[in-house]
């Protein structure tokens, strides 16, 4: 550049040889892959749930949400080495509401049950669950314990089981890719039994345990009921 | 670096009393005497706690209560309270206090101990035991609705049982209702919150930016660890457990606790080799679990994924990768077996040793970084020198070990002060601060992880000598262990967080009648009360971060 005219930019200056590459459409750093998919068209016709399904698929967040041993290793699928936000969708958010992911990283037990339901009731639609490992799929190493929910599908309903006690970090980028796999494909979730649900005292049928409590526990208070003798 | 004293710390001046000076000591109080491997047990009535164990305490200098342990035995309830001495460990004395089956009512150790609090809780919690003149005897792990005591023998596990969902109250609100000028909050945080390090629960009242009262609510994780123990066989099936309760990587750490306590209990001898083993993996499990306090402590104070988390995370990984080749997994390791370790080191060997060289090659560099980053920042220090303040007396009176303690001037380590393993024979320091503060904690885990390196090499080269015919990883144990009936032991060890305790009744089967865990993390807990009132909220964070607490052990 001359130095008189040090704020005009003389285009015939600067085309360089990259430019020239790039114009031309022979250097793939401009997305030639997806050129090459479109055609020379400028235009995509598709559907807009497709579409939809496409972007969602392709950026997803994910709720910070540490219970046990398994979230000690989706923070290392998070950081350095494994490096989930490869795969778009590595950024943890604090608050469900801002959050379309939640990965249920740990054993559930009965007093924690119910404020997880509640985490997931406050995440907007759509939402996915991954389940990692063993703890969320029965109960894993605990399931006989007298506090243990015996699976995250008992209380929320889950998209992807990744088992492993607990799974290495290449197992859970797998799950989460898989799931956005899923997404892009625009293929829903399923449909599961859920038995404990949070209802309001008053609502639960009256037997032996409901009378116990009826002096603890208010109308209008929320509560989850467990019948464990019903438990897989 | 570490302002630690002198090694060989004069314990042998600290008095030592014979069983039968403790029973004249405590003359017409006991009614009977019992032996436990670990310690002689003096039987007293429900009544007379308090005054026994003042007299323990004050008279004998028992100023270290390690653990309470609660059951139901056939014919009666038992409290066992499990006291030691912090200027020396190896002395140790359990006091007995049974009572009733109709009417399990025993006196309350609080007022003598602090940390009887929480532990007799969890006591009526889970056996349903009643403690009288506790101040506050509510459940403690499990939710307030739940009915039945689940470690009492009449306990009904199919019983349905009811949850609730309840806004929480503010505790302050009546004290201040016509003081116009001061209005307290109330302030939920958790148990879903990144910064409670989990599933913790803190119920706080702020008084403006202050907080005013903050009680911990625990029992998030509560997966029935004491039950799991005691429906396993000694040989095989509890070893995996004690691997998630430090789920931080210290799981070769907390199996070291149930293998001594079993192998002291079933008088297993350890070959020599295979203490080298469990000292170096021991070791490597502390580096990985300071990391990661290290990392999230700045994640709590800085608040956000930064550069420093990375690189805890990218330490840890290293320190995984040469577990993962010692025992063939990256987290729930299973590599410790009563009377040894699984398999020998990984073939080449020297591949290993290279391996693990490397990385103690460039620890003091990483370890630089950090301190640049993190201990020579003027934020951090802002921040944390000075805030979080833990006396050396209170700490104690709450039973606070590990690097809580040692951050407060206290200068106890069982890897020194009650030897097991192999660390007798290496060199290394215990690392003491004097500071009390927040900033103290960091800079003794920090200043540890140098320590353990030092322990990691020694191991290594020791390893690397050690004669090809003589590596024998395993004692002789027979396939099914039925420790004698009747016997009892409590044993502890220096776990990445504390003491880490183990109490096995054995009944003569070939599972424990009665396991109970001291977790360090639930003693340390209970003192964050006292770091944080008075405090802003903001270093209550920072304090409760520098406890460095892991709630599967808070909650077991
Ligand atoms: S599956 Fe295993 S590692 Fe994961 S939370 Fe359960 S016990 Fe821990």
């Amino acid at each position: 550049m001359s130095s008189d005219q040090p704020f005009v930019t003389d285009d015939s200056q600067v085309l360089t040889e990259t430019r020239d590459a790039r114009m031309a459409g022979a250097d793939d750093r401009f997305n030639s892959k997806l050129r090459e998919a479109f055609g020379s068209s400028p235009f995509i016709l598709t559907k807009f749930d497709k579409f939809m399904n496409w972007v969602r698929g392709s950026s997803m967040f994910m709720l910070q949400f540490g219970i046990a041993c398994c979230s000690i290793e989706m923070m290392h699928t998070y950081a350095v080495k494994h490096d989930l936000d490869r795969f778009g969708s590595g950024v943890p958010r604090a608050s469900p509401r801002q959050a379309d992911v939640i990965i249920v990283p740990g054993t559930i037990v009965s007093k924690f049950a119910p404020r997880m339901k509640r985490v997931y009731d406050q995440m907007p639609e759509p939402k996915f669950v991954v389940g990692m490992g063993s703890c969320t799929i029965s109960g894993g190493p605990f399931q006989e314990g007298y506090n243990v929910v015996k699976g995250a599908e008992e209380v929320i309903p889950v998209d992807i089981h990744i088992p492993g006690c607990p799974p290495r970090p290449e197992a859970l980028i797998y799950g989460v890719v898989k799931l956005q796999e899923r997404i892009a494909n625009g293929e829903s979730s399923p449909v599961v039994v859920k038995p404990y649900e949070l209802e309001q005292f008053g609502d639960l049928e009256r037997d032996e345990v409901v009378d116990q409590l009826a002096k603890e526990i208010d109308t209008d208070d929320l509560v989850m009921r467990y019948n464990w003798a019903d438990s897989p | 670096m570490s302002l630690e004293r002198p090694k060989d710390r004069d314990s042998a001046g600290v008095q030592r009393h014979s069983a039968d000076e403790i029973a004249d000591l405590l003359g017409d109080l006991v009614i009977g005497r019992e032996e436990h491997i670990n310690a002689p047990g003096y039987v007293i009535p429900p009544d007379a706690v308090q005054e026994t164990l003042s007299l323990l305490k004050n008279e004998a200098g028992f100023d270290h209560l390690s653990c309470v342990t609660a059951e139901e035995r056939a014919d009666r309830y038992e409290s066992i309270y499990h006291l030691k001495k912090f200027d020396d460990a190896t002395q140790e004395v359990s006091v007995v206090v049974p009572t009733a089956k109709d009417n399990p009512v025993s006196q309350s150790a609080e007022p003598v101990f602090r940390t009887a609090d929480w532990h007799e809780r969890e006591a009526y919690d889970l056996v349903g035991i009643d403690y009288e003149g506790h101040p506050d005897l509510r459940r403690i792990l499990l939710p307030d609705t739940w009915q039945g005591h689940p470690l009492s023998m009449d306990y009904d596990q199919e019983r349905p049982q009811v949850v609730s969902l309840r806004e929480g109250a503010n505790p302050l609100q009546e004290d201040h209702r016509d003081d116009q000028d001061s209005e307290t909050m109330y302030l939920n945080i958790g148990p879903h919150h990144p910064a409670t390090h989990g599933v913790l629960h803190l119920k706080a009242t702020l008084d403006g930016e202050q907080v005013a009262d903050v009680d911990p609510d625990i029992g998030y994780l509560h997966r029935c660890e004491e039950q799991m123990c005691q429906n396993g066989t000694y040989r095989y099936q509890i070893m995996p457990y004690p691997d998630r309760w430090d789920y931080i990587s210290a799981g070769l750490l907390n199996e070291w606790a149930y293998a001594r306590a079993a192998e002291d209990l079933a008088d297993i001898e350890v070959p020599e080799y295979a203490q080298v083993i469990r000292t170096m993996g021991a070791e490597l499990c502390r580096i990985a679990a300071h990391m990661l306090a290290v990392a999230t402590f700045a994640l709590d104070v800085y608040g956000d994924f930064t550069a420093i988390f990375m690189y805890g995370i990218r330490e840890r990984e290293k320190v995984q990768n040469i577990l993962e080749d010692l025992t063939g997994q990256r987290l729930m390791f299973n590599y410790f077996r009563l009377g040894g370790v699984v398999w020998d080191l990984p073939e080449p060997r020297d591949e290993f040793f290279d391996k693990t060289r490397d990385f103690l090659e460039e620890l003091p560099e990483a370890l630089e970084e950090f301190h640049d980053l993190i201990t020579g920042n003027e934020i951090l220090q802002a921040r944390t020198i000075g805030t979080g303040v833990l006396p050396p007396e209170v700490a104690k009176s709450y039973g606070a070990t590990g690097p809580v303690l040692r951050g407060s001037g206290v200068d106890y380590d069982l890897r020194r002060d009650d030897p097991y393993g192999y660390y007798e024979n290496l060199d290394w320091d215990v690392c003491v601060e004097d500071g009390c503060d927040n900033f103290s904690r960091l800079l003794v885990r920090m200043n540890e992880v140098e320590e353990s390196a030092k322990i990691i090499e020694q191991c290594v080269d020791i390893l690397e000598d050690w004669p090809e015919d003589e590596r024998n990883i395993q004692a002789n144990v027979p396939r099914t262990l039925r420790p004698d009936d009747d016997t009892e032991i409590y044993r502890a060890v220096e776990g990445a967080k504390g003491e880490l305790g183990i109490y096995i009744r054995a009944d003569g089967t070939e599972k424990p009648a009665r396991f109970k865990i001291r977790s360090p993390c639930f003693s340390n807990l209970q003192t964050l009360p006292e770091m944080s009132n008075g405090e802003y909220v903001p270093d209550m964070v920072a304090s409760l971060g520098s406890l460095d607490i892991v709630l599967g052990e808070v909650d077991r």
